[in-house]
């Protein structure tokens, strides 16, 4: 001992706890010092953003790598399509076998989320109520965040939709609306019969009032359909999902007890509240769609 | 359900994607992005799952472009709405 | 153990995935950096439904009667998706809206020139 050691034997005497590294504040402060300055000029993110060539590489790097890794994952995954899967476990066994006694819905999908999962669903609705207040928050036009050559684009818009003449975006929209919105009602009514149910319902009479919007000017919206309208309707939905989950949750998680008539399976009057709710989630999901739409061509509903 | 026809697809999904990627016009990028919301619709129905067909055939190719194409509008991108 | 060619949805959803991120990590143009993300959620999306599939089995809606779960597919992702859609949806709807307000600021969709102006306003 006592005479020159390599690093790395200074290192396994004192992991074997033979030596003390006396000087080792210095050593680090040192080294630190010492790395991070050449850190810092090689592999700083300015450096990076700033060398095009440098990032282009980088990212292709990083996600053919990723490619890479995830795909042997997928090579040691379980085989596709196989029913001994460990992802179709005793838990789906459960849902589809009781689930038309328990929730009364021939759709499972939707006796899944509007019943056994419908705290869940709850949270979704709110979501998409909170990014339609955001969107307004950003996009609302007020004296303060309107410019006045925005306020002559949409005088100019407000033209064209008035005298205009677009016969076939008009005729088409006439024809068309009704049948997509009458569409829509028949897809959120048999949602818990058939595939389809209130998000999908929802986006279709939203898309059906979009392209009544788009043909006729939101001028004509606006004779039925206003901010104060709009705050009604999806409030109104919240709530009345709440107080229905409510009364299901106080009296018994499992309607143990309070039994809600369920009706004849396949019958449009069964599966309890799953009708209702459904009704709930499509109308905040149409108001939504048609309130994203408003917002995003005139800033105002 | 024949696995050609769902490879067919699923190649069609990843060339769709590539065109996204490489085109410079934003036009042709949100037009390639609803025919890929398009053909994930009929994915899901070979998928034997119809409520995420409807429902991803309303959102992605309906609702989901018309705004991205208000978008494009708002910042004067298309040609034929104001300086171009 | 070499299921790469059964499994080619998940593949195939992996390979999108990285497609969507490279186009979050390359693009310049914000419009194209939010066509990347939606395409990232689709193909998480397309791995959770190819896991609830099951060869030869039905949708998971009630036919002719039989209360069987050896006769449906999962329905289990199915109903995660669903909700997963729609969020998706709303993610996309607020981030244009930010789009729209930046452009409104700046004048430009280029994510450097917007470092390049907000850092200059800092600057001043």
């Amino acid at each position: 001992m006592g005479e020159k050691k390599s690093v790395w034997e200074h290192l396994k005497a004192w992991v074997d706890g033979e030596e003390v590294i006396l000087d080792a504040d210095k050593y680090i402060v040192n080294r630190s010092k010492r790395e991070k300055k050449n850190w810092r000029r090689n592999f700083s993110m300015e450096y990076i953003r700033g060398n095009v060539k440098l990032y282009r590489f980088l990212s292709i790097a990083i996600s053919v790598l990723f490619i890479g890794i995830m795909l042997s994952v997928v090579n040691d995954l379980p085989e596709f399509g196989n029913p001994a899967n460990p992802a179709d476990n005793e838990v789906m066994e459960r849902y589809l076998e009781s689930g038309i006694e328990e929730t009364g819905a021939t759709n499972f999908v939707a006796g899944m989320i509007l019943d056994y999962r419908a705290f869940d669903t709850f949270g979704e609705a709110n979501v998409l109520f909170l990014a339609v207040m955001c969107v307004v928050l950003l996009l609302k036009k007020d004296q303060k965040n309107y410019s006045a050559k925005e306020e002559q684009e949409n005088r100019e818009d407000d033209f064209f939709d008035e005298n205009e003449k677009r016969p076939i975006l008009q005729i088409g929209g006439k024809l068309l609306a009704p049948l997509i919105i009458l569409y829509g009602i028949y897809v959120i009514l048999n949602g818990h019969l058939s595939p389809g149910g209130g998000f999908s319902g929802g986006t279709i009479i939203g898309a059906g009032l979009i392209l009544y919007a788009s043909a006729y000017g939101q001028k004509k919206m606006q004779t039925f359909f206003t901010f104060r309208t709009f705050t009604l309707i999806c409030v109104g939905g919240l709530l009345t999902y709440c107080a229905c989950k409510s009364y299901s949750f106080f009296t018994g998680a499992n309607h143990v007890g309070f039994e809600i008539p369920k009706g004849i399976p396949g019958h449009i009057l069964s599966a309890g509240f799953i009708l209702p709710l459904n009704i709930c989630v499509g109308l905040i999901v149409a108001c939504t769609m048609y309130g994203f739409y408003a917002l995003f061509t005139k800033g105002d509903i | 359900m024949s696995t050609g026809i769902q490879i067919i697809l699923l190649v069609f999904l990843i060339v769709c994607a590539l065109a996204v990627s490489f085109t410079k016009n934003l036009f042709i990028a949100v037009i390639v992005f609803m025919g890929y919301s398009s053909i994930m619709a009929v994915i899901w129905l070979l998928l034997e799952s119809p409520d995420l067909a409807i429902t991803e055939a309303a959102v992605g190719a309906g609702v989901d472009s018309v705004l991205f194409f208000l978008t494009l509008k708002k910042v004067h991108y298309l040609k034929g709405t104001r300086e171009g | 153990m070499n299921h790469l060619g059964t499994n080619f949805y998940e593949a195939v959803s992996v390979i999108l995935f990285g497609i969507g991120f490279m186009n979050l990590l390359l693009q310049n143009n914000l419009i194209k950096k939010f066509i990347g993300l939606n395409i990232m959620d689709t193909a998480v999306y397309l791995f959770l439904a190819a896991k609830g599939y099951i060869w030869g089995r039905m949708a998971p809606i009630l036919t002719d009667g039989i209360v069987d779960a050896s006769y449906y597919i999962n329905p289990i992702p199915a109903g995660l998706v669903l909700t997963g859609i729609v969020v998706s949806v709303s993610v996309t709807a607020f981030s244009l809206a930010l789009v729209q307000r930046l452009y409104k600021h700046y004048g430009t969709l280029n994510m450097d020139e917007i470092m390049k102006l907000s850092r200059e306003e800092e600057g001043e």
